[in-house]
Protein backbone atom coordinates (compact mmCIF):
# COMPACT_ATOMS: atom_id res chain seq x y z
CA UNK A 1 0.00 0.00 0.00
CA UNK A 2 2.74 2.45 0.94
CA UNK A 3 4.50 1.58 -2.31
CA UNK A 4 1.43 2.62 -4.23
CA UNK A 5 1.26 5.90 -2.36
CA UNK A 6 4.91 6.65 -3.12
CA UNK A 7 4.35 5.75 -6.75
CA UNK A 8 1.31 8.00 -7.07
CA UNK A 9 3.05 10.88 -5.28
CA UNK A 10 6.04 10.63 -7.61
CA UNK A 11 3.70 10.48 -10.58
CA UNK A 12 1.84 13.63 -9.52
CA UNK A 13 5.05 15.50 -8.65
CA UNK A 14 6.57 14.45 -11.96
CA UNK A 15 3.52 15.54 -13.90
CA UNK A 16 3.20 18.95 -12.23
CA UNK A 17 6.86 19.95 -12.12
CA UNK A 18 7.56 18.37 -15.51
CA UNK A 19 4.84 20.31 -17.28
CA UNK A 20 5.74 23.58 -15.55
CA UNK A 21 9.39 23.20 -16.53
CA UNK A 22 8.46 22.23 -20.06
CA UNK A 23 6.11 25.18 -20.54
CA UNK A 24 8.72 27.61 -19.19
CA UNK A 25 11.40 26.12 -21.37
CA UNK A 26 9.32 26.34 -24.55
CA UNK A 27 8.51 29.97 -23.76
CA UNK A 28 12.16 30.88 -23.37
CA UNK A 29 13.10 28.90 -26.50
CA UNK A 30 10.57 30.82 -28.59
CA UNK A 31 11.78 34.15 -27.21
CA UNK A 32 15.43 33.44 -27.85
CA UNK A 33 14.73 32.03 -31.29
CA UNK A 34 13.15 35.36 -32.22
CA UNK A 35 16.22 37.21 -30.93
CA UNK A 36 18.71 35.10 -32.84
CA UNK A 37 16.82 34.94 -36.11
CA UNK A 38 19.33 37.23 -37.83
CA UNK A 39 21.95 34.46 -37.89
CA UNK A 40 21.32 32.25 -40.87
CA UNK A 41 21.91 28.55 -40.42
CA UNK A 42 22.74 26.76 -43.66
CA UNK A 43 23.07 23.03 -43.99
CA UNK A 44 25.32 22.89 -47.04
CA UNK A 45 28.87 21.77 -46.83
CA UNK A 46 30.47 23.94 -49.47
CA UNK A 47 30.85 27.62 -48.72
CA UNK A 48 30.23 29.62 -51.93
CA UNK A 49 33.47 30.97 -53.32
CA UNK A 50 32.28 34.56 -53.49
CA UNK A 51 32.32 34.60 -49.69
CA UNK A 52 36.03 35.16 -49.72
CA UNK A 53 36.58 37.97 -47.24
CA UNK A 54 35.54 36.05 -44.18
CA UNK A 55 36.85 34.50 -41.02
CA UNK A 56 35.57 31.19 -39.75
CA UNK A 57 35.39 29.29 -36.52
CA UNK A 58 33.74 26.19 -35.15
CA UNK A 59 30.74 26.97 -32.95
CA UNK A 60 28.87 24.53 -30.79
CA UNK A 61 26.07 24.09 -28.30
CA UNK A 62 24.99 21.18 -26.20
CA UNK A 63 22.38 20.31 -23.64
CA UNK A 64 21.36 17.34 -21.52
CA UNK A 65 17.68 17.18 -20.60
CA UNK A 66 16.19 14.71 -18.18
CA UNK A 67 12.84 12.99 -18.39
CA UNK A 68 10.43 13.32 -15.50
CA UNK A 69 8.71 10.50 -13.68
CA UNK A 70 5.37 10.97 -15.41
CA UNK A 71 6.93 10.88 -18.87
CA UNK A 72 8.80 7.73 -17.93
CA UNK A 73 5.63 5.92 -16.89
CA UNK A 74 3.62 7.26 -19.83
CA UNK A 75 6.30 6.07 -22.25
CA UNK A 76 6.43 2.70 -20.53
CA UNK A 77 2.68 2.30 -20.98
CA UNK A 78 2.93 3.47 -24.58
CA UNK A 79 5.56 0.87 -25.39
CA UNK A 80 2.99 -1.73 -24.36
CA UNK A 81 0.43 -0.57 -26.92
CA UNK A 82 2.74 0.90 -29.55
CA UNK A 83 2.34 4.15 -31.42
CA UNK A 84 3.60 7.68 -31.02
CA UNK A 85 5.37 8.40 -27.77
CA UNK A 86 4.45 12.06 -27.62
CA UNK A 87 5.92 12.58 -24.15
CA UNK A 88 9.36 11.82 -25.55
CA UNK A 89 8.78 13.77 -28.76
CA UNK A 90 8.49 17.05 -26.88
CA UNK A 91 11.53 16.17 -24.78
CA UNK A 92 13.78 15.59 -27.77
CA UNK A 93 12.40 18.63 -29.58
CA UNK A 94 13.18 20.81 -26.58
CA UNK A 95 16.70 19.46 -26.34
CA UNK A 96 17.37 19.95 -30.02
CA UNK A 97 16.06 23.49 -30.21
CA UNK A 98 17.98 24.39 -27.06
CA UNK A 99 21.24 22.99 -28.46
CA UNK A 100 20.78 24.89 -31.73
CA UNK A 101 20.06 28.06 -29.78
CA UNK A 102 23.20 27.66 -27.71
CA UNK A 103 25.21 27.15 -30.87
CA UNK A 104 23.67 30.30 -32.37
CA UNK A 105 24.39 32.21 -29.18
CA UNK A 106 28.01 31.08 -29.37
CA UNK A 107 28.13 32.35 -32.96
CA UNK A 108 26.44 35.63 -32.04
CA UNK A 109 28.95 36.27 -29.25
CA UNK A 110 31.72 35.89 -31.76
CA UNK A 111 29.97 38.24 -34.22
CA UNK A 112 29.04 35.77 -36.92
CA UNK A 113 26.47 36.34 -39.65
CA UNK A 114 25.96 32.78 -40.79
CA UNK A 115 26.60 29.17 -39.82
CA UNK A 116 27.47 26.59 -42.47
CA UNK A 117 27.29 22.80 -42.41
CA UNK A 118 25.29 22.51 -39.24
CA UNK A 119 25.29 19.02 -37.78
CA UNK A 120 23.30 17.61 -34.91
CA UNK A 121 24.14 14.61 -32.80
CA UNK A 122 21.75 12.99 -30.39
CA UNK A 123 22.77 10.51 -27.73
CA UNK A 124 20.95 8.98 -24.83
CA UNK A 125 22.65 9.13 -21.46
CA UNK A 126 20.55 6.34 -20.05
CA UNK A 127 23.28 3.78 -19.44
CA UNK A 128 24.13 5.15 -16.02
CA UNK A 129 24.73 3.12 -12.90
CA UNK A 130 21.92 0.58 -12.64
CA UNK A 131 20.36 2.05 -15.76
CA UNK A 132 18.60 4.61 -13.60
CA UNK A 133 19.35 7.84 -15.34
CA UNK A 134 17.13 8.71 -18.29
CA UNK A 135 18.27 11.71 -20.26
CA UNK A 136 18.94 12.83 -23.78
CA UNK A 137 21.96 14.76 -24.95
CA UNK A 138 21.94 16.87 -28.08
CA UNK A 139 25.06 18.41 -29.51
CA UNK A 140 24.90 20.90 -32.37
CA UNK A 141 27.91 22.24 -34.21
CA UNK A 142 28.79 24.12 -37.35
CA UNK A 143 31.19 26.55 -38.95
CA UNK A 144 30.42 30.19 -38.20
CA UNK A 145 31.38 32.86 -40.70
CA UNK A 146 31.92 36.53 -40.08
CA UNK A 147 32.96 39.08 -42.61
CA UNK A 148 36.26 40.86 -42.26
CA UNK A 149 36.49 44.56 -43.07
CA UNK A 150 35.23 45.40 -46.53
CA UNK A 151 34.03 41.87 -47.08
CA UNK A 152 30.60 40.59 -47.80
CA UNK A 153 29.07 38.01 -45.49
CA UNK B 1 51.63 31.95 -35.40
CA UNK B 2 47.95 32.83 -35.11
CA UNK B 3 45.63 30.46 -33.32
CA UNK B 4 44.59 27.37 -35.14
CA UNK B 5 41.37 27.62 -37.13
CA UNK B 6 38.96 24.73 -36.75
CA UNK B 7 36.07 24.29 -39.19
CA UNK B 8 33.74 21.49 -40.14
CA UNK B 9 33.50 22.43 -43.82
CA UNK B 10 35.93 21.17 -46.43
CA UNK B 11 37.99 24.35 -46.59
CA UNK B 12 38.76 27.37 -44.51
CA UNK B 13 36.45 29.96 -46.10
CA UNK B 14 38.36 32.90 -47.51
CA UNK B 15 41.65 31.03 -47.59
CA UNK B 16 43.26 28.42 -49.76
CA UNK B 17 44.72 25.15 -48.63
CA UNK B 18 48.34 24.82 -49.68
CA UNK B 19 49.24 21.57 -47.97
CA UNK B 20 47.47 18.56 -46.48
CA UNK B 21 49.07 16.94 -43.47
CA UNK B 22 46.78 13.99 -42.86
CA UNK B 23 44.29 13.15 -40.20
CA UNK B 24 44.51 14.28 -36.60
CA UNK B 25 42.31 13.11 -33.79
CA UNK B 26 41.73 13.46 -30.11
CA UNK B 27 39.69 11.47 -27.64
CA UNK B 28 38.75 11.30 -24.01
CA UNK B 29 36.85 8.80 -21.91
CA UNK B 30 34.94 10.21 -19.00
CA UNK B 31 32.79 8.77 -16.32
CA UNK B 32 30.47 10.70 -14.12
CA UNK B 33 30.96 10.61 -10.37
CA UNK B 34 28.49 9.21 -7.91
CA UNK B 35 27.27 12.54 -6.58
CA UNK B 36 26.33 13.73 -10.02
CA UNK B 37 24.58 10.47 -10.76
CA UNK B 38 22.55 10.73 -7.60
CA UNK B 39 21.53 14.27 -8.41
CA UNK B 40 20.60 13.15 -11.89
CA UNK B 41 18.49 10.33 -10.47
CA UNK B 42 16.75 12.92 -8.35
CA UNK B 43 16.20 15.16 -11.34
CA UNK B 44 14.67 12.23 -13.20
CA UNK B 45 11.57 12.66 -11.05
CA UNK B 46 11.13 16.38 -11.74
CA UNK B 47 12.47 16.71 -15.26
CA UNK B 48 14.51 19.61 -16.60
CA UNK B 49 18.07 20.18 -17.66
CA UNK B 50 20.91 18.18 -16.08
CA UNK B 51 23.43 21.03 -15.85
CA UNK B 52 26.10 18.83 -14.31
CA UNK B 53 26.02 16.49 -17.28
CA UNK B 54 25.97 19.32 -19.78
CA UNK B 55 29.11 20.76 -18.17
CA UNK B 56 30.80 17.39 -17.97
CA UNK B 57 30.25 16.67 -21.64
CA UNK B 58 31.33 20.16 -22.64
CA UNK B 59 34.56 19.83 -20.66
CA UNK B 60 35.26 16.45 -22.18
CA UNK B 61 34.65 17.75 -25.68
CA UNK B 62 36.94 20.70 -25.10
CA UNK B 63 39.64 18.36 -23.89
CA UNK B 64 39.29 16.09 -26.91
CA UNK B 65 39.41 19.11 -29.21
CA UNK B 66 42.51 20.50 -27.52
CA UNK B 67 44.25 17.13 -27.89
CA UNK B 68 43.41 17.22 -31.57
CA UNK B 69 44.70 20.76 -32.03
CA UNK B 70 47.90 19.94 -30.13
CA UNK B 71 48.49 17.11 -32.54
CA UNK B 72 47.82 19.41 -35.48
CA UNK B 73 50.27 22.00 -34.17
CA UNK B 74 52.87 19.30 -33.69
CA UNK B 75 52.75 18.42 -37.39
CA UNK B 76 52.97 22.10 -38.32
CA UNK B 77 49.39 22.79 -39.39
CA UNK B 78 47.63 26.09 -38.94
CA UNK B 79 44.08 24.82 -39.46
CA UNK B 80 41.98 21.70 -39.04
CA UNK B 81 39.16 21.20 -41.54
CA UNK B 82 36.30 18.74 -41.89
CA UNK B 83 36.04 18.14 -38.17
CA UNK B 84 33.60 15.48 -36.91
CA UNK B 85 32.50 14.58 -33.43
CA UNK B 86 31.37 11.18 -32.29
CA UNK B 87 30.20 9.83 -28.98
CA UNK B 88 30.05 6.23 -27.87
CA UNK B 89 29.52 4.56 -24.55
CA UNK B 90 32.33 2.13 -23.82
CA UNK B 91 31.10 0.84 -20.48
CA UNK B 92 28.24 1.45 -18.11
CA UNK B 93 28.64 4.96 -16.75
CA UNK B 94 31.52 5.95 -19.02
CA UNK B 95 31.46 7.46 -22.45
CA UNK B 96 34.07 8.20 -25.03
CA UNK B 97 34.18 11.43 -26.98
CA UNK B 98 36.14 11.31 -30.17
CA UNK B 99 36.94 14.17 -32.50
CA UNK B 100 38.84 13.97 -35.77
CA UNK B 101 39.67 16.14 -38.73
CA UNK B 102 42.24 16.87 -41.42
CA UNK B 103 45.24 19.00 -40.57
CA UNK B 104 46.11 21.50 -43.28
CA UNK B 105 48.23 24.54 -43.95
CA UNK B 106 46.25 27.49 -45.29
CA UNK B 107 47.22 30.85 -46.69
Amino acid sequence: MSDLIIFLTLLVIGYISGSIIEKKHFKSIIEREAQLRSIRVIGVKRVPERFNKVESQLVQGSVVISIDYFKKIAAGLRSFFGGRVSSYETLVERARREAILRMKQDAADWGAQAIFNQKIETASVSQGAKGQVGAVEVYAYGTALRSTKGGQP
Amino acid sequence: MPILTVTNVETVPGKTIVKHLGMVSGNTVRSKHVGRDMMAGFKNVFGGELKGYTELLNESREEATSRMTEQAEAVGANAVVNVRFSTSSVAAGASELFVYGTAVVVE
